[in-house]
């Protein structure tokens, strides 16, 4: 088992150094330069000469070989520095620290209440297979996968938010600040976040959940005059919910992904509207440290799902 | 000896796009206390679909139509297949088990909360009496280590040693009636002994009734004490073990003993299969439905519908034409 978490972490670091290269020269083949884009937008660059460009090149490194500007950016890793971003001039250590527990808060509740209302409703659809039950839960879940994340935004906004005023429209408030406020602002971004998800999972549990009733040992346990509920909890759920566990390391990804443009559309300051932000701004610094992280996180929690099969099906062995 | 369970004129049919399957059809058969009985007959001839009938174990588009399933003065079948009677009986009163040792555990449950889960539920015991309990049971079923191996899973264990454990739940809450469903057709022959022999100990030990279902007479020929053959859905013969042996009457109880192998007989006899195959269950017509496949087939056998089991004394009822 340790051995297998080292093999496994040591494949995740491999990943990540390909993630950095990819990120670091696919960004530089982009036509544009983030300084003129500063300059640009900055409302003092009226006057700002050649010079003092060639000064905040200089400033930020981007004087260099491209080949040192990568190793820079690596070290600086190593030594906890992600770099300074262009955009905001602020560390891209402290912008992400700002930003991420708004992405972290939103994202683990959407997957939590996505895999939960997911399974359940996989469950409700499976052990009342062919009743207007499936049929409501099947029909839920073809639409949570087909719709466009951010037009449901856009809907629930005008409909719950502008015109029955239920829910504030957008914005974000730490629930430590005010919890009341922070839920009731939440409630649509997360709606939005773990749709997709929460439909992939309902799917996919629903014909699990059909073929582990069919087994023997399920039929074992009728005849031992157990309660329905102990034989689907008991003796169905466990066995049905192992392909599940390999869609929660590909949840994980949608509803990352989907961060970018839900906070975008309900104004969120989180790691995704960071992003969107940055790319605009083709904040280079930004944006390679953000993925970077993205993908750490996709990677420890893909390395989390493989560890938890053993414990859903104790005949895996792990070597 | 007084009879523990009778079950008279069970049909059970399974409506199929393709028609209506009448898997048991009008099917009656009794069963002593501490008896043992055999049911013979090919494959997909009825004998499991009866068996899960009694238990209330069929599932759509299966349904039991008619009969009556006779056990301490109740009819099962005026209980709903879940309702808490019923329950109580699977299990608490009559238990089965299955043809699939491999597949019958469940791959993700230790062995001991499989056991200990019938414990607590039919028998209300504690969690630590069920545990005591179960590793007694398995102790009696000859798992050695038995304390250790109630902690592993079912992949832990041998084909032969999972139905040992099977027997072991089957028999945990001191059920009066096992069930059993070709118990042995996956294993290979020693352990079809050691276990067949095991299973006639555990039950004589608890004072329960057998139901042996099996396609092999051999395996039957040595403890049941009467036979039932089947047939496309009905019973076709029944009688002592002595009397099928001897003197079997219905054609195809004679095919299955000539495709059998016996110590008592000659040697060279050449082995002779039943030609053909059973019938498609899919709208049988009525006539007898083991007339194409019969050797001493008359004429009426195509048209006449078969006659009911008729008593031809010392027990022994067969349901073909007097010669």
């Amino acid at each position: 088992m340790a051995a297998y978490i080292i093999r496994r972490l040591i494949s995740g670091f491999i990943i990540l150094a390909l993630v950095t290269l990819f990120v670091f020269f696919v960004m530089r083949l982009l036509p544009g330069d983030p300084l003129i884009i500063f300059m640009g937008r900055s409302v003092s660059s009226g006057n700002m000469s050649m010079e003092q460009l060639e000064n905040m090149r200089a400033e930020y490194g981007l004087d260099k070989p491209i080949m040192v500007q990568y190793l820079n950016w690596i070290k600086g890793i190593f030594h906890g520095d992600l770099g300074t971003s262009i955009h905001y001039h602020e560390k891209v250590g402290r912008l992400m620290l700002e930003r991420f527990p708004i992405t972290l808060h939103l994202d683990i509740f959407s997957l939590f209440i996505g895999t939960f209302l997911g399974v359940m409703l996989g469950i409700a659809a499976a052990i009342r297979r062919g009743t207007w039950v499936d049929t409501l839960a099947t029909g839920f879940a073809n639409i949570g996968i087909t719709i466009p994340v951010f037009w449901l935004g856009v809907v629930l906004m005008y409909t719950l938010g502008l015109k029955l005023r239920l829910l504030p429209i957008a914005g974000y408030t730490s629930p430590f600040d005010d919890f009341w406020m922070s839920t009731r602002q939440a409630i649509m971004p997360v709606i939005c976040l773990s749709i997709t998800s929460m439909a992939v999972i309902a799917r996919q549990m629903r014909s699990s959940m059909l073929e582990v009733i069919k087994q023997d040992y399920v039929r074992t346990a009728w005849s031992k005059g157990l309660k329905e509920r102990v034989i689907i909890f008991r003796h169905v759920l466990k066995n049905s919910l192992i392909p599940i566990v390999t869609l929660l390391g590909l949840a994980i990804g949608i509803v990352v992904g989907g961060s970018v443009l839900v906070e975008t559309v309900f104004a969120i300051p989180g790691v995704g509207r960071l992003l969107v932000d940055s790319i605009f701004a083709q904040d280079y610094v930004v944006i390679q440290s953000s993925i970077l992280i993205i993908a750490t996180i996709i990677i420890v929690v893909n390395l989390l799902v493989d560890i938890s099969y053993g414990w859903l099906d104790p005949r895996i062995r792990y070597s | 000896m007084s009879v523990l369970l009778d079950v008279k004129n069970l049909t059970t049919q399974f409506n199929t796009e393709a028609g209506i399957v009448k898997a048991v059809n009008d099917v009656s058969f009794q069963l002593n206390e501490q008896e043992i009985i055999g049911l013979v007959g090919e494959s997909g001839c009825g004998k499991s679909v009866s068996q899960l009938s009694v238990m209330q174990l069929i599932s759509a588009p299966g349904k039991i139509t008619n009969g009556e399933v006779n056990f301490e003065g109740r009819n099962l079948l005026d209980y709903e297949s879940n309702s808490d009677e019923m329950r109580a009986i699977r299990g608490g009163k009559i238990a089965m088990i299955f043809q699939e040792p491999m597949t019958s555990l469940n791959p993700t449950l230790t062995i001991g909360r499989q056991l200990t889960e019938m414990l607590e539920l039919h028998l209300n015991m504690t969690k630590e009496a069920a545990r005591e309990r179960a590793v007694e049971l398995l102790k009696q079923v000859g798992i050695s280590g038995a304390e250790s191996r109630l902690d592993d899973y079912p992949h832990n264990f041998s084909g032969g040693m999972r139905q040992r454990v099977m027997i072991a739940i089957g028999l945990s809450c001191n059920p009066r009636i096992l069930i059993a469903d070709e118990p042995t057709t996956a294993l290979d022959v020693t352990t079809q002994a050691q276990l067949l022999e095991l299973m006639k100990d555990m039950v004589s030990k608890y004072n329960a009734s057998l139901v042996i279902v099996t396609h092999n007479l051999g395996v039957v020929a040595r403890y049941a004490h009467r036979i039932y053959i089947m047939y496309a859905g009905n019973i076709v013969e029944s009688g002592t073990t002595e009397e099928i042996f001897a003197n079997p009457q219905h054609p195809y109880t004679k095919g299955l003993l000539k495709c059998i192998p016996r110590l008592d007989e000659e040697k060279g006899r050449k082995l002779v299969p039943i030609e053909g195959l059973p019938p498609n269950l899919i709208n049988m017509k009525s006539s007898c439905a083991f007339a194409p496949r019969c050797s001493e087939r008359l004429e009426r056998c195509l048209t006449e519908a078969a006659p009911p089991l008729r008593d031809i004394g010392n027990g022994h009822y067969v349901g073909c034409f007097e010669k």
